[in-house]
């Protein structure tokens, strides 16, 4: 009596759990297969306008949402097979990861949870690649690490690159996003901020040709080294790019900012940045301005 | 005494007590002189038991002490003939940030702060020592003028960090301390930091990029504010004496891991305690490394300034070809160049074939975490 009792149960509540729990002990990459397949697989839906897109067409249209043409967040590796040229691409430093220099409470952890979420090392992928024929130095931040903050690693690929450009004698395109600094190595991420706007004063001073491009959100301290300080700054549309965040500044005025604050094309107006590039023009853009400047940096 | 601090509150009653027991006595003409006598030796104990011992949050709120003397507390106590200089040229004349000329034993040199005010009122003009663009800007110019004349250039550090506000932002705010980090760079002449106070973020580094920087004995220099990472970190802003201990904030800290190059003493319980004092051992650690510096030309400055700021950083260097796809590509050879040999197809199939592969967790035994 009891026993068909607890049967009866068993069928209700327990048997999809215990198949999970057999399938996912017998083969562990299939766990992870089911639960991905379905919100990464077919359909997409943008954050801005909730539009649902199939993932091929959102691809095909480089991740614009066409209905509202926000301009969804891309991970480096994305990013670089969208502006070079096919297979033209040496990765730098491949192998550079973030230590816990201040043993700060979690890092390490996080750091570990970061990796598997994103598939990369650090925030930022460096190297060289060819643009519509033009060799050039790129880094690419990914802001699905970490937020895309800068501690030692970015902050060292980066002047690497940057360093890599100048003994190259190649162009260097940057493309920024990040929340700011790494609040887990305190100081010394704070310092990479000098550290990367050295390099590039002395890159600059050689007569280098920079170019930055600024990617939804750019805040903070990258925001405030070297994501500025190119000879040309594009951005992306509806890009946030800034130093403070809008919570912070709605707090310390008290008032209500406008929606459009410091996007792209609030940044064009107040004179920020030289222009607004749609994704599917970028590459020929980035192209156009290389081919100016072949003559110094360039080749 | 002024501006007591709540650790030293113990101290504060004790002499109290001490001081009523010596009127009680005078008053009564009764003779106290050995109590008071073990009183004023317990006195002496704890007052060296609390002032060796400041933690990092003790010193938080030194470095924020109100009473703490500013920038402009100090440069009369330092330099001889101060001209204070104004404006950006562009747009306005930034009170959070003050500069001009002033002379240092004799020797012509500029020097320029973050300045916090010194009352409500005066805090409210100069934005509680959070400087905008313009402020930036102005420092800026007067660092190109100090390095046109050769004058060495001396910088005091003292701000929670850079204004957020909606104007700040509009004039280029990001733009102003990039620009002040990249110029700082490339000085010709000799630049000499302190962190007198807080030493609040990037608002604080844009005017930091000395041949030296030191940091009085009880600042305090960070990428956020201690209050800033306990709100992250916790949710609660509250636990900021908590992050700042986490953080390693204090000129200890920061000398130890050769980010600063000197601490200059301050007096017993903190610089607001002795302002001659402090003064005069700022005044001498200046001198001290200005002399180190003088013997260089305008190329050993900037090869020396570069390379103190190049080698600051802590990280790991693996062996591997790519690191696109985590651990597991260690083998491999960069994942770009072989999806693209494998035919020459469009780029959004690349980007598909890609965005697959980055899906595949790093470490096959580690479980995938959804994004937060």
């Amino acid at each position: 009596m009891f026993r068909d009792l607890f049967q009866k149960k068993k069928k209700y509540a327990t048997i999809p759990s215990q198949r999970w729990s057999n399938e996912s002990a017998s083969d562990e990459p299939s766990q992870e297969r089911p639960k991905r397949e379905i919100p990464e697989g077919l359909m997409n839906k943008c954050s801005k306008c909730g539009t649902i897109h199939y993932s091929k067409e959102l691809e095909k249209n480089l991740k614009v949402c066409s209905n509202c043409g926000y301009h969804m967040r891309l991970n480096a590796i994305e990013r670089i097979v969208m502006t070079v040229d096919e297979g033209q691409f040496t990765e730098m430093d491949a192998g550079m990861e973030s230590i816990d220099p201040l043993n700060f409470p979690g890092y390490a952890k996080k750091l570990e949870q970061q990796k598997m979420n994103s598939g990369l090392r650090d925030a930022v992928i460096t190297g060289e690649g060819v643009i519509e024929g033009h060799r050039a130095m790129l880094a690419v931040m990914s802001f699905d690490f970490f937020s895309g903050s800068m501690g030692s690693v970015v902050g060292e690929k980066i002047t690497r690159a940057i360093e890599a450009a100048d003994e190259r004698n190649l162009p260097l395109i940057m493309f920024s996003t990040s929340g700011g600094a790494r609040m887990q190595e305190s100081i010394i991420s704070l310092m990479q901020m000098a550290k990367t706007s050295a390099a590039l004063s002395r890159f600059q001073d050689n007569g280098g040709l920079y170019i930055s491009v600024i990617t939804d959100p750019t805040m903070g301290g990258v925001s405030a080294s070297f994501a500025t300080l190119g000879d040309v700054i594009i951005a992306e549309p509806g890009a946030l790019f800034g130093f403070a965040g809008r919570i912070v500044i709605e707090q310390t005025i008290r008032q209500k900012l406008p929606d459009n604050f410091q996007t792209a094309e609030f940044n064009l107006e107040h004179g920020q940045l030289d222009m607004v590039v749609h994704r599917k023009d970028m590459k020929t853009m980035l192209s156009d301005l290389l081919d100016y400047h072949s003559g110094k940096g360039g080749f | 005494m002024a501006g007591e601090m709540p650790f030293e509150m113990p101290l504060v009653e004790l002499r109290k007590k001490i001081d009523e027991l010596k009127q009680f006595g005078q008053e009564k003409g009764i003779d106290f002189a050995d109590e008071i006598n073990r009183l004023e030796e317990r006195y002496r104990q704890m007052e060296s038991e609390i002032y060796t011992h400041i933690s990092p949050a003790q010193k938080m709120h030194l470095a924020r002490n109100q009473q703490r003397p500013t920038t402009l507390d100090l440069i009369p106590l330092i330099f001889t003939d101060f001209i204070e200089l104004h404006g950006d040229r562009m747009f306005g004349d930034d009170l959070a940030i003050v500069g001009g000329l002033a002379r240092l034993e004799g020797q012509p040199v500029t020097v320029i702060g973050h300045q916090r005010g010194k009352d409500t009122k005066d805090n409210i003009a100069r934005f509680f020592g959070s400087p905008h663009p313009e402020g930036y800007r102005k420092s800026i110019r007067l660092m190109k003028q100090a390095e046109k004349f050769g004058r060495p250039i001396v910088t005091f550090i003292d701000t929670k960090g850079a204004y957020p506000g909606n104007t700040a932002e509009e004039r280029g705010q990001s733009e102003a301390i990039a620009r002040s980090l990249w110029e700082m760079a490339r000085l010709r002449v000799p630049v000499i930091c302190v962190v007198i106070g807080e030493g609040g973020s990037g608002g604080a580094l844009a005017i930091g990029v000395g041949n030296r920087v030191l940091m009085m004995e009880n600042a305090i220099y960070s990428a956020i504010s201690p209050n800033g990472a306990a709100s992250i970190l916790w949710k609660d802003a509250s636990k900021a004496d908590q992050a700042a201990e986490a953080m390693k904030i204090t000129a200890d800290d920061l000398l130890q891991m050769e980010i600063i190059e000197g601490i200059v003493p301050e007096p017993r319980g903190g610089a607001h305690k002795d302002y001659e004092a402090t003064g005069a051992a700022l005044k001498e650690h200046l001198l001290i490394h200005l002399q180190e510096l003088s013997g260089m030309d305008g190329d050993a400055l900037v090869e020396q300034r570069y390379q103190k700021f190049r080698k600051i950083g802590e990280f790991a260097e693996k062996r591997v070809s790519s690191n696109f796809f985590g651990s597991s590509s260690e083998s491999e050879q960069g994942k770009v160049e072989k999806v693209a040999d494998e035919s020459m197809q469009p780029i959004d199939h690349t980007i598909k074939h890609l965005s697959s592969l980055a899906e595949q967790p790093g470490d096959e035994d580690a479980p995938r975490t959804p994004h937060h």
